[in-house]
């Protein structure tokens, strides 16, 4: 289907890039996708780029007939006509009638796609910078969906591998053949979440919650990017969905339910510096490192060094306030509800002993809870 | 007006001696609308360079997967930089410009209405983009947050010089409204005897519409960028959701601006086509009638159709398809526009001068142009093409070779009138021929990204996306080299050439071909009689 119809319109450039590269697979067309809508959107698409080369045809055709034969070095001589009402009117009712017709499957499709009623599962999708967080409602599962392409391959240090920006630390599972509704928000600015395969884009925009829905129709590992300017890293907070069978989807459930009991234990033990040191690298490179940078110099002065910094080497409380409230104002978000007490401890840990700030200091969970209770 | 019309003795005497004042004083002080006209052009095509130099620093970075030159901000700087100083600096200005120097000629005027106002309204744009490129050296950085300036990415966390960028958009403003309000005034007073609306050449009738259209949205403009200031600096909330404001607001106030917009920049080079495929067809234009009603109609409509730009936003379903119907509506009076170039062209006696290869080129890719568009208007597809590729390749195709090409098709049919030589044929045919390629493939593949799933605005893309991104930046090279070429052929038109005759081309018509060539530094003093 896809590489009959698309293959004939698109074509006239082929030639040019076939010579310069053969191996890597890329997309011309939109692509079907894998649920009803997406099919129907893709359908849409072709039906009216079909349409629009009909009339092109016919437009460039009477165009082309005349540079070619209606030339004064030919010989032509040019008529004096110069208006006729009724072809304006002609040329005015035919275009009239094709919009209609190509109305009439836009709204039934759109009708569709707005209707997000009686849903099987309910995710709530957040946006913020440059991450993405899934909550399954009424299941207590909740996390954070980061880039986790390594900054070596994206400054050309190391090989690129082939889902280079694609891939994420924690994918969104969801299960195949039900209808799953997304309620879409962000933290701080506008974010837009994008499947193709899904044909589902919204945008993410703080104070609103969007709905949107799909039923997918085919297990697999879907990709897609955020689609609205957000900032310095907008281009790197993709979007992973692995749809599984519907039994495979309550065992992941389970895990990661699991998991989450699990981590509330951690917070009743106490660590070392060096494994806080460890567990605060990792998570400083996964939430901190965009803005202050794997090395913590920062890029001053929209994002500030935390090497000898006066927050880093001061008082261990108001360190802790500036991470968990944020900065109001500034791109520094409040990690409270976004990191789980120990990782909280750890990353303080980390920030006030890495790059020679060695303060010696091990922040523990507790002192998390303590603030936060305060 | 008709008061200077009615003495023109003394005045007619005091004009035939004083040509130009010597020196700048020439260019600061000037009332002349040849001069300020062509210093909107110069200004104009050194913003082009700039902003070009900006879209060439974007394409060399995206030659290659992988960040090689530059930073994400530092990316996003360009992106944004580029669109509005193409947008407010290129494309404007030198419709501007070219106004000011064809309307007087081509109405029988001796001069624009409000010649002061017109030296002010010229000389705020060095200040204002002096301002808005400053912020590249200041610390922070210029803005970052798209030409469409989100809120709140663009007010809570904007970088520091979003306040500069303000200020700058509100002189823009000033003079655009204050050129706008002198194209009416000279169009609607100052006309021969003789000239009615509906005899003036169509250039002055897309510039009348394109004028009010100015008027009408510049202001909103200043309102939306003036309720970023108070969010930013007086505590305010308008498009702030945690104060109470909403984000979206400011996306409707601004398209409010924006879609109309787009047909500012597109209006008067219609104009221009329509004055130049009759000329090298040797044929009266089609439907001339339908022609000014279809750019009416167009302009009317724009100001019910903003919302297609934001069809994810979530809006309800009723809205979403009353703009999709609105949208589809537009393909209407642009079809006729596009079905009437081509039955000037049916049957005439074809001449293919530089002027007719850029409108020809004009007519082809602006209907492709136009084809993405009505793609886009479809709702439920436009999920898909949305914030991509697609529809970087859909506006710069309307505005590449709608808009500049437009201004390149001017430049080459109206400059021998303006320095009285004629420029050489066979250079610009090789500018021509080498800008319509670089443009197709920079273009071009940029569709094919789109679909494939590229979103704009990103600094390092996918592995799948590679291929077509190299032959867009070799594209875009080529086009902008191109234009070097360009300003060597009009610098090298005013110093030396083949003479002109008054008249310039066979086919021309209209009273700005009925004056010498140069155009003396005063014409139609004495007001010509239009039959």
């Amino acid at each position: 289907m896809r590489s009959r119809l698309s293959g004939w319109g698109l074509v006239p450039l082929l030639p040019v890039f076939w010579a310069t590269h053969a191996s890597a697979e890329y997309g011309l067309n939109m692509p079907e996708g894998v649920t009803d809508v997406s099919q129907s959107v893709y359908d849409l698409h072709m039906t009216i780029f079909w349409i629009c080369v009909a009339i092109g045809v016919v437009v460039f055709g009477v165009m082309f007939y005349s540079i070619f034969k209606h030339r004064k070095s030919k010989g032509a001589v040019a008529a004096k006509f110069h208006e006729s009402t009724v072809v304006e009117i002609v040329w005015t009712i035919i275009p009239v009638i094709i919009l209609v017709a190509m109305a009439w499957p836009a709204t039934t499709t759109l009708i569709e796609m707005y209707d997000t009623s009686d849903s099987e599962v309910d995710i709530k999708i957040t946006g913020y910078q440059w991450k993405w967080r899934y909550e399954y409602l009424g299941t207590g599962v909740d996390f954070f969906s980061n880039m986790s392409t390594p900054k070596e391959e994206i400054y050309n240090a190391k090989a690129k591998n082939d889902n280079y920006l694609l891939e994420v630390d924690n994918e969104l599972v969801v299960p195949i053949n039900k209808k799953i509704r997304f309620l879409i928000t962000a933290n701080d600015v506008i974010h837009s979440w994008w499947v193709p395969d899904f044909a589902v884009k919204k945008d993410a925009i703080p104070g609103f919650i969007n709905e949107s829905w799909t039923r997918i129709n085919e297990p697999g590992i879907y990709r897609g990017q955020c689609t609205e300017l957000c900032g310095k890293d907008h281009g790197f907070m993709p979007v992973v969905v692995r749809a599984v069978e519907e039994q495979e989807y309550e065992e992941w459930l389970l895990a990661k339910q699991e998991e989450a009991r699990a981590e509330a234990e951690l917070a009743k033990l106490t660590f070392t510096l060096e494994e806080q040191m460890a567990r605060g690298e990792k998570v400083y490179n996964t939430n901190c490192a965009a803005c202050h940078q794997a090395n913590g110099a920062g890029i001053p002065p929209s994002f500030p060094a935390l090497k000898d910094s006066a927050i880093a080497l001061g008082d261990v409380e108001k360190h802790i306030d500036i991470v968990v409230n944020g900065v109001p104002g500034s791109a520094m978000q409040a990690y409270g509800n976004q990191l789980s007490d120990v990782d909280m401890a750890a990353v303080i840990t980390y920030e006030r002993n890495a790059w020679g700030n060695d303060t010696g200091d091990n922040v523990s969970a507790k002192d998390i809870v303590d603030f936060k209770n305060k | 007006m008709s008061a200077v019309i009615d003495t023109p003795k003394q005045h007619h005497d005091d004009h035939e001696h004083h040509g130009p004042a010597k020196g700048i004083a020439r260019w600061l002080f000037t009332t002349n609308h040849k001069d300020i006209g062509s210093m909107y052009l110069w200004f104009s095509f050194a913003m082009f360079l700039i902003g070009g130099c900006m879209a060439l620093t974007i394409r060399a970075e995206l030659f290659q997967p992988g960040l090689q030159l530059v930073e994400p901000e530092f990316f996003n700087q360009m992106t944004t930089m580029h669109g509005l100083i193409m947008v407010f600096g290129a494309v404007m200005p030198a419709f501007v410009g070219l106004a000011n120097w064809l309307i007087p000629m081509m109405v029988g005027a001796p001069d624009m209405a409000l010649p002061r106002m017109n030296n002010w309204s010229f000389w705020i744009l060095p200040f204002a983009f002096g301002l808005l490129l400053s912020t590249l050296f200041m610390e922070g950085g210029a803005p970052n947050f798209g030409w469409t300036f989100y809120a709140p990415l663009s007010t809570t966390y904007a970088p520091d010089t979003v306040t500069y960028f303000i200020f700058g958009v509100h002189m823009m403003g000033v003079s655009s409204i204050m050129g706008a309000i002198n194209v009416i005034a000279t169009i609607l007073n100052m006309r021969a005897p003789g000239m009615t609306l509906m005899k003036m050449p169509l250039f002055v009738w897309t510039w009348l519409i394109t004028a009010f259209l100015l008027i009408a949205v510049m202001p909103v403009l200043a309102g939306v960028v003036t309720m970023m200031l108070m969010d930013v600096h007086f505590g305010t909330s308008f498009f702030n959701a945690a104060g109470g404001g909403d984000p979206v607001l400011f996306q409707h106030i601004f398209w409010f601006f924006g879609h109309p917009e787009v047909y500012i920049m597109i209006l008067p080079a219609f104009g221009v086509v329509s004055q130049i495929i009759p000329t090298f067809s040797r044929k009266p234009l089609f439907g001339y009638h339908s022609m000014v009603y279809a750019v009416a109609s167009i302009a009317i409509l724009s100001f019910i159709v903003w919302a297609h730009h934001m069809f994810t936003v979530g809006m309800p379903l009723v809205g979403e398809l009353f703009f999709m119907y609105a949208t589809m509506l537009i393909a209407v009076p642009t079809g006729v526009k596009v079905f009437n170039w081509v039955t000037t062209m049916f049957r005439g006696s074809l001449t293919f001068e530089a002027p007719m290869l850029f409108s020809v080129a004009f007519v082809i890719l602006f209907t492709i142009g136009g084809f993405s568009g009505l793609m886009l208007a479809i709702a439920p597809s436009d999920f898909q093409y949305h914030d991509t590729y697609f529809v970087v390749a859909h506006f710069h195709y309307v505005l590449v070779p709608g808009a500049i090409f437009g201004i390149f098709a001017a430049v080459y049919y109206w400059l021998p009138k303006w320095c009285g030589n004629m420029y050489d044929e066979a250079l610009a045919k090789w500018h021509f021929w080498l800008s319509f390629v670089g443009m197709n493939l920079a273009f071009f593949p940029m569709h094919f990204l789109g679909l494939a799933g590229m979103p704009r605005r990103i600094p390092d893309y996918a592995l799948q996306f590679a291929d077509f991104n190299s032959i867009s930046s070799v594209g875009a090279f080529l086009f902008g080299i191109t234009q070097l070429l360009f300003l060597y052929l009009v610098i090298k038109c005013i110093r030396s050439g083949e003479k002109a005759t008054d008249q310039v081309w066979e086919g021309a018509e209209g009273l700005e071909w009925t004056i010498p060539s140069p155009a003396p530094y005063h014409t139609f003093s004495t007001p010509p009689e239009v039959r």
